[in-house]
């Protein structure tokens, strides 16, 4: 196995990048740029898609690196990974567009 | 079956239903493991998606999260996603040391194993007073609000920025006493400091007249802190879905701190040295990242969105 050979800086990288997304997040839900709190793109604002891509790349991070699953057979992984990313989106979307339904039904 | 039959069976990839053979090359606990961590994402996901769902329901009078929780235990004033964010940091933290202690599994060294098992610990252990800190200044509440007839929360304000009930009434919130206000007491109040109106859950600000005109006719009584039936930050869905949702990842971190601590003992124990690999290790470890990933998405849909 991969890990067997690496040593820990790879452990120590990926520490680095989460954090750093994590503090650039954190800059940005105190700073909110007008740019992107003015911008409304999909219904919400541009801050909140930068948020969200922000937190999928740490996930993937987790996932792929933290829990190995990067390094493990390419027919495990999408076993994995396929039903989340099938379900997941089809349930936002039921659930948000309906939410925004009834809201406009109030 | 005899070892040598075992053997043979899986070096010719023969009958793969008898076993032996491991199409996934990862063992039967450790693909159970994310099998149960794939319906657990659905679960958790469902959550999210339901809270998101009654966020696009109400969107206009939904509270602001900065409102909410904007408080660093021994600082004052309002630091907002602090607090929260020193969570996340400590929960990274701990899955950092999680991955050294499987790291060290690996390479069968007993002794750093327990280092940074017990630091993962640590870590889940301080994650959960953090969060018990975060509840309980939650349920006692801040600002304290209005409740009206239309079951919508309005807040106290000071012109265009937002006060606090205690403010208004010349009281200290956290001074440790149970408070309680009445609606008329309220409006008196008003009437006596004309500097403070009030904002309604739609972020509309109101003059001080306006407001002691709207409260007369509106108002049913004065909320201070949150329970599941209603909360002073707004709608009782946004209380009902912190307790539930916060709740239910904390009782995972609580189950994994639990889990840990068996396998810190087994490992000290020289259980796995003897059974000749950590895998155990690895497969708490799944579990123990499982839980920092759903905080990572707690953390945006909950706190910063």
């Amino acid at each position: 196995m991969a890990s067997e050979t690496k040593g820990n800086w790879w452990i120590w990288k990926v520490f680095w990048i989460l954090l750093f997304i994590t503090t650039f997040e954190v800059a940005l839900g105190i700073i909110k740029p007008s740019f992107l709190v003015d911008t409304i793109f999909l219904g919400t604002k541009l801050l909140n898609h930068v948020f969200i891509i922000l937190t999928i790349i740490k996930a993937a991070y987790i996932i792929l690196q933290f829990m190995h699953l990067g390094h493990e057979k390419v027919t495990l992984k999408w076993t994995i990974l396929l039903p989340a990313l099938i379900l997941v989106p089809y349930l936002l979307f039921i659930l948000l567009s309906e939410g925004a339904y009834t809201y406009l039904m109030l | 079956m005899d070892e040598a039959l075992d053997e043979a069976l899986v070096k010719d990839h023969k009958p793969a239903w008898k076993g032996g053979d491991q199409p996934y090359e990862a063992s039967y606990g450790k693909l159970m493991m994310w099998f149960f961590l794939i319906t657990d994402t659905l679960t958790f996901s469902a959550f999210l998606a339901s809270y998101g769902f009654s966020r696009f329901k109400y969107p206009d009078i939904w509270p602001n999260p900065e409102d909410v929780f904007s408080h660093f235990p021994f600082l004052h004033g309002e630091h907002p996603l602090l607090f929260v964010a020193l969570m996340t940091f400590i929960l990274i933290m701990s899955s950092v040391t999680m991955v050294l202690a499987v790291n060290y599994g690996h390479k069968m060294q007993k002794k750093k194993v327990i280092l940074w098992l017990s630091l993962t610990i640590v870590g889940g252990a301080i994650f959960l007073g953090s969060q018990a800190w975060e509840w309980g200044h939650f349920i006692h509440g801040d600002k304290g609000g209005i409740n009206t007839q239309t079951e919508h929360v309005v807040h106290i304000a000071e012109g265009e920025k937002l006060s606090s009930v205690y403010a208004l009434m010349g009281a200290d919130g956290h001074d440790g006493t149970h408070h309680h206000f009445t609606v008329d007491q309220v409006i008196t109040s008003l009437e006596a400091n004309p500097q403070y109106n009030i904002r309604k859950a739609n972020r509309m600000y109101l003059t001080n007249e306006d407001a002691i005109a709207y409260l007369r006719e509106n108002a049913s009584e004065v909320l201070l802190g949150a329970n599941l039936k209603n909360n002073e930050y707004g709608h009782p869905l946004f209380a009902d879905y912190f307790f539930f949702i916060t709740g239910f990842h904390g009782f995972h971190v609580f189950s994994g701190v639990i889990i840990l601590i068996i396998i810190l003992i087994n490992v000290i124990k020289g259980t796995y040295e003897r059974r000749g690999h950590y895998e155990m290790v690895e497969k708490v470890g799944l579990y123990w990242h499982f839980v920092d990933l759903v905080w990572v998405f707690v953390f945006t849909f909950f706190y910063l969105v």
